[in-house]
């Protein structure tokens, strides 16, 4: 973990191997998708601007394309182009489409009517009026729409770190869960400048004159092509037998793969991958390895299994609701409300609901009234309605589920309303909007709430010994001091990291434990 | 030299050009003349291929323009635009260029070309760089001028030339046009809808209403013997103005009283306008004018008084 007085330039400095590579990397995916937009948008919008008729129904699917989230789409492609470079690259490339059809189409037909006609009059055949007459005038519009895709792929090169593909995405996601401002400034900062910079070369070259523009028509596709070459100049990882996809919370935690290289020696080929696409990557045999929560229902789901942590580098860390004191007080049965499910959700309890909500798509609410039902807790929403509780989460099923169950106990039990926000990214954003009064409480882990944002020095972390109750009352109490901020009892179930394999593969080399790992991987 | 034969055009219901047929000699300036809307556009257009007659042929040399490939048809006839439709992206020389470039001249001829055809337009060679937009109204129009003459086709096609001109500069315009030599030799199919510039460029105008030909004819045939009340209207406003300049001297010449003495240099020709001769005594003052008719070899000498009534004669004969 970084100390608190090291400037964003020392870690800047300190991270500037990995910053270059991931520099590049991003040019490159920009470039790739760019180039490759651009020679399927150009012809499709000189089409369109041909055949009217076309022009709807070309326009209206590139339009769809650009409202799928980007995590979605590139969650959808897994299936098909496995994780890396080939799904981040269409993934790029789909949202790079309209704006360039749409400006060659509107480039095209907005030149003025009067000169089309005069070309055509002299003599002008069609290729000669589209090369001579249509695209020179045009291109000032056509070059505003490369403009526009090329900030939009520098924006969304960033999420090319959920499936592996590299780019300054590394540092920022990696920064929001680890809550490390420093890590995302150096992520965001080359990411803000690359759009700046590319934004305002294109916006000189639409301003040249026709003439000038002719002869960069020659140089640009070539300047293109050596940018898009740019992600393959980095050669990162090493090779190995194995492929691990670990997140970019996971890459920066000392309980994460820092512990792993450091007390294991662990050595393997790692690329850096999002959490929600991870489990299926590891399914659909792109990755081998995965860093997994121990409670994940998707390991029921997709036949993983834990190797275990013979070396003790994942301490297990206790669940437990966090509320802003403000808050206790303000809504004096709180504290008693949400402590009902205090020791109620052991581990296996966790998984098995995980897995109801991830991978039989039941929705988190039927699932946490089966449950409360279960346990004899449920209680019908009283209708008297004195104030409104707003309770955070974070952005996987887990806080879904504990969302829900902690919102039915608030409504059945007291007399208060339950605004919920769920979805709150990482660690970083969830614990901001609490400190900020933005919300009055979300589940939490110890290891968290430790490792991610309290980051005591080295010393301080050694003497807790990866004890769980040891742990607890640390945070607790230094939550009180710091941030005016209650821990609640323990929920029961302890989630912590954990490396992953197929049951398949993991059965067939024999390996059960990380070290089993680290000695098949070191085996020639 | 051009034959249009029933040619019809519409646009959904509207009949644009309606049944038009009209034979065009060579080296003829015929102008279509009728009121905005009337479909002179719509049968110019046709002639060069930019719109297809929903029935009808055209031909020209005898050979139907749907025999050729519509692009050798437009390069070897000029088309100026009512709106120049000059490229705005090439500098006035590219521009002239054009049809000479898709035509594989060498570019030594086409330079020479161009020099020789911004001589003849009057604009000096420092426009040769210009781009459109630096350049006036009439300006453009004579680069417009110079792009349809550029590859010396002996057809040339133009659809109101001087309709976008202010006054002062379309009469000098106009006057350059006449005098242009390399006209004189070209069959001219021009388009307007301003009834003085149809008598004072045309050697045969076409009247046209609502798509169709009222009357075809020389000026003289529009106003002395016209086909219909329809032509007669057309014209009505600026009869009298439209007569001068159609009338010559010697048409009157058994009603001008004889004159004495010999011919002085001042004497004008028997061929001039009334226009240009009423010209002299409005502008110059004159009491009395020479006129002298070479063939004939007559001198007659008259007062403004004179010539007047000699034309109320000539009217009431015509008429009679
Ligand atoms: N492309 C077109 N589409 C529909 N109607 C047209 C089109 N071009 C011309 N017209 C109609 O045809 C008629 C003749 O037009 P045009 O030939 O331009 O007339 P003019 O040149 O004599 O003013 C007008 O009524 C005009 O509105
Ligand atoms: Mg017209």
């Amino acid at each position: 973990m970084n100390e608190p007085q090291q400037t964003l330039w020392n870690y800047m400095s300190q991270q500037a191997d990995k910053l270059l590579i991931q520099t590049l990397q991003h040019i490159g995916l920009t470039f790739i998708s760019l180039s490759i937009a651009t020679l399927v948008g150009l012809p499709l919008g000189i089409l369109i601007a041909r055949k009217e008729s076309l022009s709807g129904p070309v326009l209206g699917v590139a339009g769809i394309l650009q409202t799928i989230p980007s995590i979605a789409l590139l969650g959808f492609m897994i299936p098909l182009l496995g994780i890396g470079i080939k799904p981040a690259i269409v993934a790029l490339f789909l949202y790079a489409l309209l704006p360039i059809i749409r400006n060659t189409y509107t480039g095209i037909t907005g030149v003025d009517a009067h000169v089309k006609e005069a070309a055509v009059a002299v003599g002008l055949n069609r290729w000669q009026l589209l090369l001579q007459v249509e695209l020179p005038l045009a291109m000032p519009v056509i070059l505003a729409g490369i403009r526009t895709a090329t900030v939009i792929n520098v924006g969304v090169a960033t999420l090319a770190s959920y499936i592996a593909a590299g780019g300054l995405g590394e540092f920022i996601f990696g920064g929001i869960s680890l809550n490390n401002t420093h890590m995302i400034l150096t992520g965001a900062i080359p990411a803000a400048l690359l759009a700046l910079l590319f934004d305002f070369s294109l916006s000189r070259l639409q301003k040249l004159s026709v003439k000038k523009l002719r002869k960069i028509a020659v140089t640009a596709p070539l300047l293109f092509a050596l940018l898009s070459l740019l992600y393959f100049v980095p050669n990162t990882a090493y090779g190995s037998k194995l492929t691990a996809g670990f997140t970019p919370e996971f890459m920066g935690r000392q309980d994460g793969n820092i512990g792993l290289e450091k007390i294991y020696g662990l050595k393997i080929h790692t690329v850096v991958i999002n959490d929600a696409v991870m489990y299926k990557a590891a399914y659909e045999k792109q990755l081998d390895v995965i860093s997994g929560y121990s409670t994940d229902g998707r390991l029921k789901a997709y036949n993983l299994v834990i190797l275990k942590d013979d070396k003790g580098v994942f301490p297990p860390y206790y669940a437990a609701p966090i509320v802003r004191n403000e808050s206790l007080i303000k809504f004096p049965d709180l504290e008693k409300t949400l402590n009902l499910l205090a020791g109620k959700i052991d581990d296996s309890v966790m998984t098995e609901l995980n897995y109801q909500v991830d991978y039989l798509h039941r929705s988190p609410d039927k699932v946490a009234e089966a449950f409360l039902k279960s346990q004899g807790l449920w209680k019908e929403d009283r209708s008297k309605k004195t104030g409104v509780v707003r309770l955070g989460s974070k952005i996987f099923g887990e806080q879904y589920i504990l969302a829900s169950i902690y919102s039915q106990l608030i409504r059945g039990y007291t007399n208060y309303e339950v605004a919920t926000k769920t979805g709150l990214g990482g660690t970083k954003i969830c614990f901001d909007a609490l400190v900020n009064d933005q919300i009055d409480f979300y589940p939490e882990y110890t290891g968290t709430g430790l490792l991610a944002i309290l980051q005591p020095s080295r010393g301080t972390i050694d003497s807790l010994g990866g004890d769980k109750d040891k742990t607890f009352a640390y945070v607790k109490n230094a939550f009180k001091k710091s941030y005016g901020i209650t821990w609640l009892d323990p929920i029961g179930f302890n989630n912590t990291y954990a490396l992953m394999m197929r049951q398949a593969q993991a059965n067939a080399l024999a390996i059960k434990t990380i070290s089993d790992l680290k000695q098949y991987l070191e085996r020639k | 030299m051009i034959k249009i034969q029933e040619v019809s055009k519409s646009f959904g219901d509207r009949k644009a050009v309606d049944q038009l047929s009209l034979e065009i000699r060579a080296e003829e300036n015929l102008i279509l003349l009728g009121a905005s809307g009337c479909g002179k556009t719509t049968m110019l257009k046709m002639i060069n291929r930019l719109l297809t007659p929903d029935t009808g042929q055209i031909f020209i040399n005898n050979k139907n323009i749907w025999d050729q490939s519509a692009v050798d048809l437009r390069r070897n006839m000029g088309y100026v635009l009512q709106n120049t439709g000059l490229f705005p992206h090439y500098s006035v020389a590219q521009n002239i260029a054009i049809v000479p470039h898709l035509l594989k001249w060498d570019k030594k001829r086409i330079e020479k070309r161009i020099d020789e055809l911004l001589e003849k337009l009057h604009l000096s060679t420092r426009y040769r760089s210009m781009y459109p937009h630096e350049l006036s109204g009439g300006q453009q129009q004579r680069v417009g001028l110079a792009r349809a003459l550029a590859a010396e086709p002996s057809i040339l096609l133009m659809d109101e030339p001087f309709g976008a001109l202010d006054n002062v500069t379309r009469a000098k315009i106009q006057e350059e046009f006449i005098a242009l030599d390399e006209l004189k030799r070209k069959t001219i199919i021009m388009v307007t809808h301003d009834v003085q510039e149809a008598f004072e460029l045309g050697d045969q105008i076409c009247l046209m209403d609502k798509g169709k030909v009222v009357q075809t004819g020389a000026p003289e045939d529009l106003l002395f013997r016209p086909s219909s009340p329809l032509v007669t209207d057309f014209l009505n406003e600026q009869r009298l103005q439209l007569e001068f300049k159609v009338i010559q001297l010697q048409a009157l010449w058994k009603w001008l009283p004889p004159g004495s003495g010999p011919a002085t240099t001042a004497a004008l020709p028997s061929k001039t306008t009334l226009w240009r001769a009423l010209a002299y005594f409005k502008y110059r003052g004159a009491e009395a004018l020479q006129i002298l008719d070479r063939e004939r070899n007559e001198l007659k000498a008259v007062q403004f008084e004179q010539l007047m009534a000699a034309f109320y004669q000539y009217k009431k004969n015509i008429v009679a």
